[in-house]
């Protein structure tokens, strides 16, 4: 039964233009893996669309053949919202970066979280404005000293992750730019998520904001400050594989098994289908210092989505007392005859 | 039964009711209108509401109003009313200028407590003398204590008997005009119907108020109205809000593309969300979304996915969209923006009518980003424009502006319910066939019309990108070539001015030789039109143009206002269509009337002011 569907491969999804990221750019890489992931998917091109806002991430769309739309500053959730109501059918990517996402666009990233429109959010977080050549994002660390805050930044910044918890999120993922197996699989989960679904890919501005994850994705330090989170699967990391994290009281603690009586039995195991996102949470935000940055799909529940329940009230309504036209509408209503 | 003294036969006659914002003036009115409308009046309606949501009680800003002529030849609300009902003080004193010499007030007795006149700013007890009211015929009526009579014993609490005060004064008025009673319940079972109680009561204080003005005030002059003898066909009663979410499901079924709204609730336009949110009936998707600027971007969303999509708003709403409109102006994708238009700027007067929008929908964009823009004349046109409006954007690939306003999105009159065969189909400019889906690029375009294709997504083969950066005129690559973006800017330009080859021309009213040309746009044809016939009626001849097609104009227009030896541009701004106009027609001076008081026209300035001008 699978022999009759239509296979693609990565260079379906590749259009004619020639890509103008900066050399080294984590775009690069991340444009790669989404090529693979749609390929994976099998959805074709013509039933993709993939819409973005503006800045560097946001020119993805021109390098996809598939549908797509490169709008304005912030919109691009709305944007596909919109499109995905009216055109239910197709599959429907959103590309941002965390300036586009979470500052201009903050409200209609929240929102459309909360409404669980069937869109998939890629977040592309490098703490940085590229495209405007180096201010400081809303994810930008407080003190983080940039053209628009030569003496540091005075605010505390967003933690995407936290954003879409606040907003009643059912699907959140996070990958690193050069983690591209990882990357394919966050983003091949997302797409099958019916909902909103939000992936956090943590990328490299080479340019303005060289290294700002180095901390955390420096080959010498990843295995240890990562942790790749994977549904029904001990939570165990470390570059020996001894580490893992348990419960400590309501908070999370990560140990090294065999010492301090720590046994295999106490590591927890990832249920990213659990409703409840208490967990799902703490994971979401370790940040690599203490507690080990969490890559992998942390939460992902089913729940009704927007266009779901938008196509399903059409259905019922007019099941009732659906009319077949305006007119047969407006004479079952108050109407008099003049002859 | 009922004696028929003094009945005078009037054309027309104009009721106004008014009581506290709480008082349920409007459904009085409303109930007024549709009796009226159903025995084949001409009605017209003009609710006046406070911004306020909930003002003090018996408060001078919380009085609410709503004014209905019913007759013959009737395009206005009137600008004097023949009877005035008022239920408290402060409605009296805020109304008692819109009444006719001579002319009927009912007011509540009972209300003229200490309390309510001093909330009502009174210094003595005695409005009536206060407010020198002895050239009108007062009928004091005991609103109040009768309603509580009516429905004393039937273990109603106190507040919901206070509730059914606005039906003994609808009981009253059916009375004065001989209006059917048993058509106003009719209408009252039905507003109530789910509350048989409450539908009961009513009904009893319905009886109550028009035997009151029965037995005791048979002295007052009673009226009857000539019912008008309009076209054949099935009528309704329409206001102009949803009037114009009609059109636009008249223009998806005719484009055979799904209707999609994207909105964000603001007053005077929020109705036309609340009608398309109900018409899931019909398969509309009306979406709530979180702000204006989601409005306008689902809505674009929408379209580039192949509906024929939608947003509404109001002056602040449409500031907002800007930016989004300009990227359906370069993406060149269709979509209608509604603006009913109130009085700016910032907040402003939320309620009250403007025509103050015009120059922000022409021109209010980065850019060079011409859009088209229309405006309905009337309630019952904004069916019609809203329409046009659809088949233009989708005909021709562009933002189409809709100047819609708060006088005529909340006004009412009878309207024919067109016949299926009356609106033309729209045809939206698919890639033809004899254009092969492997050469076609998306920026290509129809020679004539200069429209591009639309190939809906979800189409295979047919797979593009779209943006906000300037694009190739063909290919739609980003291009910043200089001379690219200056074609591309004249194309768009002349797309839009091509329109005009797809548009109805001009029409003169009035005495189409005279030497004088009175020329109105939108919402308010009703008195200008009504001008008209009084201007001629009393020699002083005048041709009138309204214009509902304002970007770009009917293609004969500037030749034909350029036979007149006097233009004269009426409009509620500070003559924003004038210079418009005056730009196109330099050699002569437009002369203008303008009016910017939140507050319609009435047939009175515009008749005084053109003799004026004309002098």
């Amino acid at each position: 039964m699978e022999q009759d569907k239509p296979c693609y491969t990565a260079a379906n999804y590749k259009s004619d233009q020639s890509v103008r990221w900066c050399p080294g750019c984590g775009d690069h890489a991340i444009l790669n893996t989404l090529h693979k992931a749609m390929a994976t998917l099998g959805v074709p091109p013509h039933m993709t669309a993939v819409i973005s806002g503006i800045g560097c991430s946001s020119r993805l769309p021109y390098y996809m053949n598939t549908y797509g739309f490169h709008t304005i500053h912030g919109r691009a959730a709305a944007i596909a919202t919109g499109f995905k109501v009216a055109n239910p059918e197709m599959t429907v990517w959103q590309i941002s970066g965390d300036g586009d996402g979470l500052a201009i666009g903050g409200n209609h990233f929240i929102h459309a979280v909360r409404r669980n429109i069937d869109i998939n959010i890629l977040l592309f977080n490098n703490k940085i404005y590229g495209l405007t050549k180096g201010q400081y994002s809303p994810t930008s660390a407080r003190g983080f000293v940039s053209k628009s805050s030569p003496y540091g930044t005075t605010e505390d910044p967003f933690i995407p992750a936290e954003l879409v918890f606040g907003a009643r999120g059912n699907f959140f993922g996070r990958s690193i730019d050069v983690e591209l197996q990882t990357s394919q699989e966050v983003m091949v989960a997302a797409a099958r998520h019916k909902g909103a679904s939000v992936v956090e890919i943590l990328q490299n501005c080479v340019i303005f904001n060289n290294g700002i994850h180095n901390a955390i994705t420096d080959r010498s330090v990843r295995a240890d400050r990562t942790i790749h989170l994977r549904h029904g699967e001990k939570m165990i990391f470390g570059a020996n594989g001894d580490k893992g994290l348990v419960r400590d009281g309501f908070l999370l603690k990560a140990v090294t098994i065999g010492q301090d009586g720590y046994t295999m039995d106490d590591v927890l195991v990832h249920d990213a289908h659990t409703p409840s996102n208490f967990l799902h949470q703490q994971l979401a935000m370790m940040d690599g210092e203490t507690l080990p940055l969490a890559i992998g799909i942390i939460r992902d529940v089913e729940a009704i989505t927007y266009n779901d329940g938008v196509e399903a009230q059409v259905k019922e309504v007019r099941a009732k007392k659906g009319f077949n036209t305006l007119r047969d509408m407006i004479l079952a209503g108050e109407t008099w005859e003049v002859k | 039964m009922l004696e028929k003294t003094n009945v005078k036969v009037l054309d027309k006659v104009v009721v106004r009711f008014s009581g506290d914002s709480g008082d349920g003036m409007q459904l009085a009115g409303n109930i007024f209108t549709n009796v009226s409308a159903g025995v084949g009046n001409q009605v017209s309606t003009f609710p006046d509401y406070p911004a306020e949501i909930r003002a003090p009680q018996g408060s001078l800003s919380g009085v609410s109003g709503f004014q209905v002529s019913v007759g013959r030849g009737v395009h206005t609300p009137g600008d004097q009313c023949d009877v005035l009902v008022a239920m408290n003080p402060a409605a009296l004193k805020q109304n008692v200028r819109f009444l006719k010499p001579g002319g009927v007030i009912i007011v509540d007795v009972d209300s003229f407590t200490e309390n309510d006149l001093k909330k009502a700013q009174f210094k003595t007890l005695d409005p009536i003398a206060e407010l020198g009211l002895e050239g009108f015929q007062i009928m004091e009526t005991p609103v109040t204590s009768m309603t509580k009579a009516a429905l004393e014993g039937r273990g109603m609490d106190n507040k919901s008997v206070l509730k059914c005060r606005n039906i003994f004064a609808l009981g009253v008025v059916c009375w004065l005009f001989d209006r059917d009673i048993n058509a106003a319940k009719r209408h009252l079972n039905k507003k109530f119907a789910k509350k048989p109680a409450v539908a009961e009561a009513n009904s009893l204080v319905l009886d109550a108020g028009y035997n009151f003005g029965h037995n005791t005030h048979a002295s007052v002059s009673t009226y009857r109205i000539e019912t008008e003898d309009p076209r054949p066909g099935i009528y309704t009663d329409i206001n102009g809000n949803t009037a114009t979410a009609w059109g636009l499901i008249m223009a998806s079924e005719k484009s055979g593309r799904p209707l999609f709204l994207g909105s964000y609730p603001i007053t005077p336009a929020t109705d036309i969300l609340h009608e398309l949110a109900k018409r899931k009936d019909l398969g509309v998707k009306a979406c709530q979304m979180e702000d204006e600027i989601a409005g306008v971007c689902s809505a674009i969303g929408a379209s580039f996915a192949g509906n024929l999509a939608v947003t509404s708003t109001s002056g602040p709403g449409l500031a907002l969209k800007s930016e989004g409109i300009g990227l359906a102006v370069i993406a060149e994708l269709p979509l209608v923006v509604i603006d009913v238009q109130r009085g700016g700027p910032s907040t402003g007067l939320p309620t009250k009518t403007e025509q103050t929008d015009l120059m922000q929908a022409l021109y209010g964009r980065n850019g060079e980003s011409p859009v088209a823009v229309v405006a309905p004349a009337s309630p019952t046109d904004c069916f019609t424009m809203a329409f046009e409006a659809c088949r233009i954007a989708i005909e021709h690939m562009t933002p189409v502006i809709l100047l819609s306003d708060a006088f005529i999105g909340n006004g009412s009159s009878a309207w024919r319910i067109p016949e299926a065969d009356e609106f033309p189909a729209i045809k939206p400019n698919y890639l033809p066939s004899d254009i092969d889906k492997t050469s076609w690029k998306p920026y290509q375009r129809d020679a004539e019309t200069l429209v591009r294709y639309w190939a809906i997504p979800g189409t295979e083969g047919l797979q593009h990108r779209l943006g906000g950066l300037e694009k190739d005129c063909v290919t739609s690559a980003i291009s910043t070539d200089p001379a690219n973006h200056e074609k591309m800017v004249n194309l768009r330009r002349e797309k839009i001015a091509r329109i005009a080859n797809n548009i109805p021309e001009l029409t003169v009213q009035g005495n189409a030789d005279a030497d004088t040309i009175l020329v109105g746009w939108g919402g308010t044809y009703g008195h200008l039109m009504t001008a008209t016939d009084q201007l001629c009626a009393t020699g002083h001849d005048v041709a009138f143009a309204h214009f509902r097609y304002i970007n770009p104009l009917p293609k004969n227009a500037l030749e034909v206002l350029s036979r007149y030896k006097n233009i004269i541009v009426a409009e509620l701004n500070t003559g924003m269509f004038a210079d418009y106009l005056q730009a196109k027609i330099p050699g002569k001076t437009i002369k203008r009337i303008n009016k910017i008081q939140g507050q319609p026209f009435l047939v009175k300035e515009i008749v005084d002011s053109v003799i004026d001008l004309t002098k």
